[in-house]
C-alpha cells in the first residue's frame, strides 16, 4: 500500500518536472529565434522556395501563414502549443524532421553516459572501499587528495589531455568520432574520471560509516568473519547513500555529456545541441535541450525508485 | 557542475588548515594578477606578430606566444581577469538575491514560499550548465548572455541553503526571546541568523565561482561562449590544440591556469562543512 503510493507520488513529482523542463525550454528556444538577426519571414521563406525564387511578396505570404504578424505573446502560446502537441519541426539546416534525427542520437548519449557511469563505478568502488576499510591511512589521503585534484580538472581538459596523451601522441586509441566500440573508450573514461572523482569520496564515506556501526560490530561478536560481515553487512548498507548519489550526480552526467561528446565529435544528443546553437539551427537547439532535459527526469525518477526498492524504511520518512 | 554534489561529499571530520591557507594565498595571487596583471605587463593581448608565431618562452614573451604571435603572458592575465571577474559578478549577483529571498521566504513562509521556491524548483529542472548555454545562445557570443545564465543558475542554491537554515533557526527558543525582548527583524537576521548561515553561504560563494569558471571556460572551448579574437582560457585551448605538436607547451597553460583557479577555489574553503 505505501510502496504503490511512493511510486506514485515519486512519479507525479518527476512529470511535473518534465512539463517544466519542456516549457522552460520551450520559453528559452522562442527568445532564441526572436534573437535571430533579420526578417525571420524572409528567412523561413528563403528555406522555403531557395534564396532566388523568393521575393516580399513570398515572404509575405509566409508571415501570415505562420502568424508572424501577430503580438509576441500569441506567438509564444502557439510555439508552445506545437510543443505540447509533440511536434519538434524540421531543422532548419538540414532540412529533415527533428524527431528522427533525435532517435539516432538518443542512442549514441545514452551509450556514452551508461559507459561513462560504468567507468566511474569501476573506479570508485574499489577506491572507496579501500580508502573507507581504513580513514585516515596513507591510502585515504592518497585518494582524497587525487580527488581534489581530478574534481579540480574540469570535464573538457581531462578530454584533451587523454586525447593528447593516448590517441595523437601514442596512437594507440582513436581521437574522435564514432566507427567502433574502441572510440568509446577516451569518451567515456573522460566522463568516469570526473564522476568517480566524487563518488569515490561518496563510497568511502559510506563504508567508513557502516564499518563503525554498531551492528557491525555485533555481527563481528556474534562470530562472523571480517569477510563475511563485509560483504554481507558491510557493503549492502552502504549501497543506499552510493544509489542516492548517483542521482545527485545526474545534473553533473548531462553537463559532462553535453560538453564531452563535442570534444570527441561523438554522433550523440549535445553535440547535436552545440552544433545547433553554434549553426543558429533553433528547432535543433529546442529539440535535443528538450531531449537531454528529459533524459535528466528519467533518469532521477529510476534513481528515485532504486532508492526505495533498496531501503523501504526512507519512503516512510519522506 | 553540480555543486550540491561537491558539497555533500566534503571531509567534514577533518580539516586541511595548511590546505586552505594554500587556497587562499592562491586565490589572492590570481585575484591581484587579474586585476593588476594586464596593466603592470603592459602587453597588447591582442597584438599580432606573424613573424613570431609559436614561439618558446623568452626574455621578450615570458611564456612564448601563440599561433598568430600574440604574447601567451598578455592573453592568459587577459583571460584571468575575464573569467574571475565574470564569477565575482555573477556569484555576488546570484548570493545576495538568492539569500534575501530565501530569508523572506522562510520568515512569510506561505505562498511566498511556495512561489519562490516553485521558481528554484523550475530553474533545478534542467541541469545548471544546460540553462547556461541556453541562455547563453540567445545572444551567442555575449558576455551579458553568460552573465545572466550563470546568475540565474547559481541563485538557487543560496536560495534553498538559506531557508533551510532559516527555517531552523527562526524557530528556536533564542530568536523567540529576542524577539519577546523587542528587537526587531533586521536584529534577529544580523545576530541570529548571518552568524549561522554565513560560513555556509561562503563554501557556496566559492564552488559557484569555480562552476561559474569551469562553465565559461567549457562553454568557450565548445566555441558557443565567448568569441575570438577575446583572450579566454576555453577559447585559447581550442586554438592552441592544432598546434600541440609544433607547440605542446602552449596548450598546457590555459588548461593549468584554469585548474590552478578551480583548485585554489576549492581548497580556500576547505572541508567547511555545511
Amino acid at each position: 500500500m505505501l510502496q504503490r503510493s511512493v511510486f506514485w507520488s515519486a512519479l507525479a513529482g518527476r512529470a511535473v518536472q518534465a512539463v517544466v523542463v519542456a516549457v522552460v525550454v520551450g520559453i528559452i528556444s522562442f527568445a532564441m529565434m526572436q534573437a535571430l538577426p533579420g526578417d525571420s519571414a524572409y528567412r523561413i521563406a528563403a528555406g522555403r522556395y531557395g534564396y532566388d525564387m523568393m521575393d516580399a511578396a513570398s515572404a509575405d505570404q509566409v508571415r501570415t501563414e505562420l502568424g508572424l504578424d501577430q503580438p509576441v505573446v500569441v506567438q509564444l502560446v502557439s510555439w508552445l502549443g506545437s510543443l505540447a502537441q509533440f511536434d519538434l519541426g524540421k531543422s532548419s539546416v538540414s532540412g529533415s524532421p527533428i524527431a528522427e534525427e533525435l532517435k539516432t542520437q538518443m542512442g549514441y548519449s545514452l551509450l556514452l553516459a551508461g559507459a561513462g557511469l560504468l567507468v566511474s563505478l569501476l573506479i570508485a568502488i574499489p577506491v572507496g572501499i579501500m580508502a573507507g576499510l581504513k580513514p585516515g591511512g596513507w591510502f585515504d589521503r592518497f585518494s582524497l587528495a587525487a580527488s581534489i585534484f581530478f574534481r579540480a580538472i574540469p570535464a573538457f581538459a581531462i578530454g584533451v589531455v587523454l586525447m593528447l596523451g593516448f590517441a595523437v601522441h601514442t596512437k594507440l586509441l582513436p581521437v574522435a568520432g564514432f566507427k567502433g566500440p574502441e572510440y568509446l573508450v577516451l569518451p567515456a573514461l573522460t566522463l568516469g574520471l570526473g564522476l568517480a572523482a566524487v563518488s569515490s569520496r561518496v563510497i568511502r564515506d559510506a563504508v567508513s560509516e557502516a564499518m563503525s556501526a554498531e551492528w557491525r560490530l555485533f555481527s563481528r561478536t556474534k562470530g562472523l568473519s571480517s569477510k563475511l560481515t563485509l560483504s554481507r553487512h558491510v557493503l549492502r548498507n552502504a549501497a543506499l547513500p552510493v544509489v542516492a548519489y548517483v542521482g545527485v550526480q545526474l545534473a553533473f552526467l548531462i553537463e559532462g555529456v553535453v560538453i564531452i561528446e563535442s570534444v570527441f565529435a561523438w554522433p550523440g544528443i549535445g553535440h547535436a545541441l552545440v552544433h545547433a546553437i553554434f549553426g543558429r539551427d533553433v528547432p535543433m537547439v529546442q529539440g535535443t535541450a528538450l531531449a537531454l532535459g528529459l533524459m535528466y527526469v528519467v533518469l532521477n525518477l529510476i534513481v528515485d525508485l532504486t532508492c526505495h526498492g533498496i531501503d523501504p524504511r526512507r519512503s516512510k520518512t519522506a | 557542475m553540480s555543486n550540491q554534489a561537491i558539497l555533500a561529499t566534503l571531509p567534514v571530520e577533518r580539516r586541511f588548515p595548511i590546505w586552505r591557507v594554500l587556497g587562499i594565498v592562491l586565490l589572492l595571487f590570481l585575484a591581484v594578477c587579474a586585476v593588476m596583471g594586464p596593466d603592470l605587463i603592459g602587453v597588447d593581448p591582442f597584438k599580432q606578430s606573424l613573424m613570431h608565431t609559436l614561439q618558446s618562452p623568452s626574455a621578450e614573451h615570458w611564456l612564448g606566444t601563440d599561433h598568430l604571435g600574440r604574447d601567451m603572458l598578455a592573453r592568459l592575465l587577459s583571460g584571468a581577469q575575464l573569467s574571475l571577474s565574470l564569477a565575482a559578478l555573477s556569484v555576488l549577483t546570484a548570493a545576495i538575491p538568492g539569500t534575501i529571498l530565501g530569508i523572506v521566504a522562510a520568515w512569510r513562509g506561505g505562498w511566498t514560499e511556495r512561489g519562490l521556491t516553485l521558481f528554484a524548483d523550475a530553474v533545478l529542472a534542467l541541469p545548471g550548465l544546460l540553462l547556461v548555454l541556453m541562455l547563453a545562445a540567445i545572444s551567442p557570443g555575449s558576455w551579458w548572455a553568460l552573465y545572466v545564465g550563470l546568475s540565474l543558475t547559481l541563485w538557487v542554491e543560496y536560495f534553498r541553503y538559506t531557508r533551510q537554515r532559516a527555517r531552523v533557526v527562526l524557530s528556536e527558543p533564542s530568536v523567540e526571546s529576542s524577539r519577546l525582548l523587542g528587537f526587531g527583524p533586521m536584529h534577529v537576521v544580523r545576530r541570529h541568523l548571518i552568524p549561522e548561515i554565513g560560513p555556509g553561504l561562503l563554501t557556496i560563494a566559492a564552488f559557484g565561482a569555480a562552476t561559474a569558471v569551469t562553465a565559461v571556460a567549457a562553454l568557450g572551448f565548445v566555441s558557443v561562449g565567448i568569441r575570438p579574437p577575446t583572450a579566454e582560457w576555453g577559447v585559447m585551448m581550442t586554438q592552441l590544440l592544432p598546434y600541440w605538436r609544433e607547440a605542446p607547451f602552449l596548450i598546457f597553460q590555459p588548461v593549468i591556469c584554469l585548474v590552478i583557479t578551480v583548485l585554489a577555489l576549492h581548497l580556500s574553503v576547505g572541508g567547511r562543512k555545511l
